[in-house]
């Protein structure tokens, strides 16, 4: 890793290649402090990143009065500012102990979803599967209203109208 | 030195062997799968014991599996920084498990088109990867070696989150379809944010060719899915082989085409240029040799060049990488041994074909 080009002396954590209409391509490569002063950072923050996402999710959560600095698993003792900082989870169950917060990260970071409705276990046998299949096939339906596909509409809706029968 | 290394180095992977659909613009396709063990601590939660435990039971579960046979395994963690980043260049593990610590392997078949990592970031990363563009192909194949692992180990999977992986942004199917693709024209036409806009589109994002972080070499791209929940495997595998990368591949023969009826000079040009560099220069970093082998391969496949041979040339996109070129050669190389290194390799192997 290089030293960033402006001070010459921390090393460079910003990297911004700038592609510009003609095709040329301009490079920098900065400390955090020089890409600030610079007025970069805005740039950088065009593109979502996890840790910023969990940011926002913290500081709107505080701004509703909720404290989640004591919010910690009980089976492997993660705590959620930990999670926050480093990005990944402690064990299966911190989707349970960070249930609310998991959940709007993960429709902000999976464009809206909120279920599974890919592959099961095959140990699991098919209990998911009619469940998967009918939400799926409801998004399906949805895709193809917007396209003004009724005919495909129709055909989705009889299968989601034999899934739920089912 | 690793001495398996020392004999996987010498050949060609499969999937650099340039055959299959649309193979002229799309290098490669690959599909990896995250899984974890059930009631086993994620990662960055986990003992070196527990990574050890976790270890063994994964390379039990894959040399019982019916679908991989005779399977290499490579102890990452006892492997000096050379054959790790030999393994990074295959596309055989990640920089970051390269760079990571504690228990952690790779296993691969001999001829490298399936692999699994133990303990990246998730406790198994299944990989596929395969020569052209075939999603298809590569999922089904993928399918197969998670079902029959699953028969071995069972998995974190939850009711309404599916494959729990450490990272949340990977929850769900924990798939990740990635391909690699070659635009020389695209770049020389000044139209790569057509390709932008197409992945865009459908929230595929659009990398270097060593994934998250790293820069576009040799007019190589790689486009990968970044949405795994609320979308069946089956839905994602589509939106690749049948929306974005038919796409982006007729953007790139209609930027050939245009290139080759108005600024034929120009192509031609560029193409006998890195044939001139790559046949005398004395001293070539990776970089300008793969930008140089970029042009060559674009003048094979639009036809204004013959007489060399693309396998060779296929190969040396590979044997170019500093790893290889120092396993090549026996020996550690200062960066400036290895541009002479590598010069003088690629010179020995155009003059000969």
């Amino acid at each position: 890793m290089g030293l960033c080009e402006r001070c010459k002396k921390a090393k460079a954590t910003f990297h911004l290649t700038n592609i510009e209409r003609s095709g040329a391509r301009a490079e920098r490569h900065l400390c955090d402090k020089c890409a600030a002063e610079e007025g970069l950072l805005q740039t950088a923050k065009a593109t979502v990143d996890l840790n910023e996402l969990l940011e926002s999710f913290v500081a709107s959560s505080k701004a509703g009065g909720a404290d989640l600095t004591g919010l910690v698993c009980d089976q492997c003792g993660i705590s959620y500012v930990e999670f926050r900082n480093q990005g990944l989870l402690g064990c299966a169950n911190d989707y349970e102990a960070f249930k609310e917060q998991i959940a709007r990260l993960l429709e902000r970071t999976h464009d809206g979803a909120t279920h599974h409705t890919g592959k099961t276990p095959r140990s699991l046998g098919t209990a998911n599967k009619p469940q998967h299949d009918i939400r799926r096939l409801k998004r399906q339906l949805d895709e193809a209203v917007a396209a003004e596909d009724y005919e495909r509409a129709a055909d989705l809706r009889d299968r989601i109208r034999a899934l739920e029968g089912a | 030195m690793n001495s398996t290394l020392d004999e996987v180095v010498r050949r060609p992977s499969e999937w650099l062997r340039g055959v299959g659909p649309m193979h002229d613009v799309v290098i490669s396709t690959r599909i990896r799968l995250a899984r974890n063990l059930r009631g086993y601590r994620f990662l960055p939660r986990a003992s070196n014991e527990t990574r050890e435990e976790i270890s063994e039971l994964v390379l039990a579960a894959v040399r019982r599996s019916a679908v991989l046979k005779d399977l290499i395994h490579i102890d990452v963690d006892r492997l000096d920084e050379l054959d790790r980043m030999l393994l990074v260049e295959r596309h055989l593990i990640s920089r970051q498990h390269a760079d990571g610590t504690g228990a952690r392997g790779v296993v691969f078949q001999p001829n490298e088109a399936a692999s699994i990592m133990i303990n990246e970031e998730d406790h198994l990363r299944i990989q596929v990867m395969r020569s052209g563009l075939q999603v298809e192909a590569a999922w089904e194949e993928i399918d197969a070696i998670d079902d029959s692992l699953e028969q071995q180990v069972d998995f974190e999977f939850h009711p309404q989150y599916g494959y729990l992986t450490a990272c949340p942004t990977n929850v769900g199917t924990g798939i990740r379809v990635s391909v690699m693709l070659h635009l020389p024209a695209l770049r020389l036409t000044n139209e790569l944010e057509k390709v932008g806009h197409a992945a865009r589109d459908l929230k595929l994002a659009v990398r270097g060719v060593h994934g998250e972080g790293t820069e576009a070499l040799g007019d190589f791209f790689q486009i990968s899915n970044q949405i795994t929940l609320g979308r069946s495997e089956a839905e994602i595998v589509d939106d690749f082989a049948r929306v974005v990368i038919p796409k982006i591949v007729d953007y790139e023969y209609a930027a050939r085409e245009a290139l080759l009826k108005n600024r034929l000079a120009a192509v031609d040009d560029k193409v006998w240029r890195a044939v001139g560099v790559l046949k005398n220069a004395r001293l070539i970093s990776s970089s300008e040799a793969m930008q140089y082998l970029s042009h060559v391969r674009m003048g094979l496949h639009t036809r204004r060049l013959t007489g060399i041979d693309l396998q060779t040339l296929n190969e040396l996109f590979l044997q170019v990488q500093p790893a290889h070129l120092q396993k090549l050669h026996g020996q550690r190389l200062s960066g400036e041994q290895r541009s002479i290194e590598r010069a003088a390799f690629i010179r020995a192997r155009l003059s000969t074909n």
